[in-house]
């Protein structure tokens, strides 16, 4: 298999979105164009809402990602386990379409003798270390998510480090909603590095509103603005292979 | 710290006497009590037969697997007993679900966890350990892997002679990829001192940590400053304090293989002692050495005074 690059999009909320379009619809919407959704649940010592609990369970599963809910101490480690989770579903996904063709439609990964699959999640593995990787990260500040802010910006640096550990490439690009003026403001651009976002961080105000389905759609949309973008300097398109998957 | 909400309930509360048996191989496993919980399964004690063994049962399906290959990859290390020999590999159908579980099945290593094991027997094993492990390591390495989530819960002392063993291979990679599996304390990245590679550098900063574990049992968090905090541990500490200069090479990963480390203890063990011999046996050896020089000209001489005599007595004749 050629390699090509995972597209994820991670979404770290503390509860309800209150404006705007249903964040549940836009995460389906952002699978239908390839592009996978994580969402990370951040709770401080009190327990979260059901409603709020509800809609991050929603978005995950529309989105064909995974969600978390996890306290603010243990953010890191569930940053960095749900995003290499997540692509490791979204490899299989692939492979398991392969395997449908060759074998038929009955068959998937989990339906190999034990030995064999040992040998496909060898397979698995070595793309995981190997593809590239964008993560667009969203970060809800609005009002009681301001507490949490130093901890999410740990976790972020922390995730970096993980993934750039892997042989692949990696880009990220962070942006937070509300946003200043509008729904979502980009605090940084697609890079390689984090470090970039200490300075950013600690500036950042909260506001009262909670826009996630409206940030999740720019979201996708600054992915097709990339695309569309690499696609005008590269001329040939074929360079940048995405992989996609329908579990 | 646990991860434990990948984990499914049921899986964390099967009942005694329950009996699991494989899809495929149809082998069957009595369930006797829960070991542990990992990262990403339970594992319990179990009976095949009359055998007792060690079943980890997960609804991860793939990070079984990837932990079954390296299992696997161990047990055709011949001669060393890196890991828990792997026993069996299958799926078990869940009656009440009606949901398929993977587990897989090992050797089960009877013994303490490395804190408990210090606590009982003494402070003195602590040192003996950690050779132990460093050996171990070293072949782990040259065989092209890293252990990666290395802690104290993740080596059990077992045996009448005690030997230190590696248990959960969750977080062991392949050298050079990115670690699989980390717990924070031990992890350099977590530290803001190193990379989240596989190399052997990265498992000898976890060796570091667990001297510092052992002086320190319950932990700490990081602060502002990672460096600085473990320096003032270090030094605020007299067992630490003696191994400074070694401790602060692994953490720095200034070694680049297990055996530098293991050497360097070795010889800082034998240090304040041997010193002092070794002043004492070079003075003896030098104050021979001198005696022998003596008798060694008073021999020649006598030799040459013999052959001079000798040479007068021809020449005379």
């Amino acid at each position: 298999m050629r390699k090509g690059t995972l597209r994820q999009i991670l979404l770290i909320t503390d509860g309800c979105s209150n404006q705007g379009e249903d964040p549940i619809a836009m995460a389906a919407l952002a699978k239908e164009q390839g592009i996978t959704v994580n969402v990370i649940g951040v709770l401080d010592q009190d327990i979260i809402d059901e409603q709020g609990l509800r809609e991050i369970e929603g978005i995950a599963q529309s989105g064909g990602g995974i969600s978390q809910v996890v306290y603010a101490k243990q953010l890191s480690q569930t940053v960095q386990m749900v995003t290499r989770k997540a692509m490791t579903q979204t490899l299989q996904g692939v492979i398991n379409q392969e395997l449908k063709q060759i074998l038929g439609s009955q068959a998937s990964i989990d339906q190999l003798p034990p030995e064999k699959r040992g040998e496909v999640i060898e397979v698995v593995e070595e793309l995981g270390e190997t593809v590239n990787l964008q993560v667009l990260i969203l970060v809800d500040t609005s009002g009681s998510m301001k507490t949490k802010l130093q901890t999410v910006k740990e976790a972020l640096l922390d995730l970096s480090i993980s993934l750039n550990a892997r042989l692949g490439n990696n880009e990220f690009s962070v942006f937070v909603f509300p946003g200043k003026k509008g729904e979502v403001d980009r605090i940084l651009d697609w890079t390689p590095k984090m470090e970039s976002i200490s300075s950013v961080f600690p500036k950042l105000t909260s506001g009262g509103i909670t826009p996630t389905g409206p940030a999740i759609r720019e979201a996708v949309q600054q992915f097709q603005k990339r695309r569309s973008l690499k696609s005008l300097f590269t001329r040939d398109g074929d360079d940048d292979v995405y992989i996609e998957q329908s579990m | 710290m646990v991860m434990t909400m990948y984990t499914s309930n049921n899986l964390c509360n099967i009942r005694t006497g329950t009996v699991i048996q494989g899809k495929w191989h149809k082998r069957r496993y009595e369930i006797i009590k829960p070991l542990g919980k990992g990262a990403n399964g339970v594992v319990y004690l179990a009976k095949e037969g009359r055998a007792f063994v060690a079943l980890k049962i997960s609804n991860e399906a793939t990070t079984m697997m990837s932990e079954v290959n390296v299992l696997k990859r161990f047990s055709e290390v011949q001669g060393i007993a890196l890991g828990p020999c792997l026993l069996d590999v299958d799926d078990w159908l869940h009656p009440h679900e009606k949901k398929i579980y993977s587990f897989y099945v090992m050797e089960y290593i009877e013994g303490d966890d490395l804190l408990t094991f210090i606590q009982k027997r003494g402070k003195e094993w602590m040192i003996v350990i950690i050779l132990q492990l460093l050996g171990d390591l070293h072949k782990l390495h040259e065989k092209g892997w890293v252990f990666g989530d290395l802690k104290p819960d993740n080596l059990i002392v077992s045996g009448a002679v005690p030997k230190v063993r590696l248990i959960d291979v969750g977080g062991t990679t392949i050298r050079g990829r990115a670690i699989k599996e980390f717990t924070e304390f031990f992890d350099r990245g977590y530290w803001g001192m190193g990379t989240r590679k596989a190399e052997p550098s990265y498992d000898l900063f976890a060796v570091a940590m667990i001297m510092m574990n052992m002086c320190y049992p319950k932990r700490f968090e990081r602060k502002e400053n990672g460096r600085e905090q473990l320096q003032l541990m270090i030094s605020s500490h007299p067992y630490l304090k003696k191994h400074e200069k070694i401790l602060w090479r692994a953490l720095d990963g200034k070694y680049t293989c297990a055996h530098e480390m293991r050497k360097d203890l070795l010889q800082c063990m034998q240090q304040p002692t041997e010193q002092k011999e070794k002043r004492e046996g070079r003075t003896v050896r030098v104050k021979g050495k001198k005696k022998f020089r003596l008798l060694e000209t008073m021999f020649l001489f006598v030799c040459l005074l013999f052959m001079y005599v000798v040479y007068l007595y021809v020449q005379i004749l």
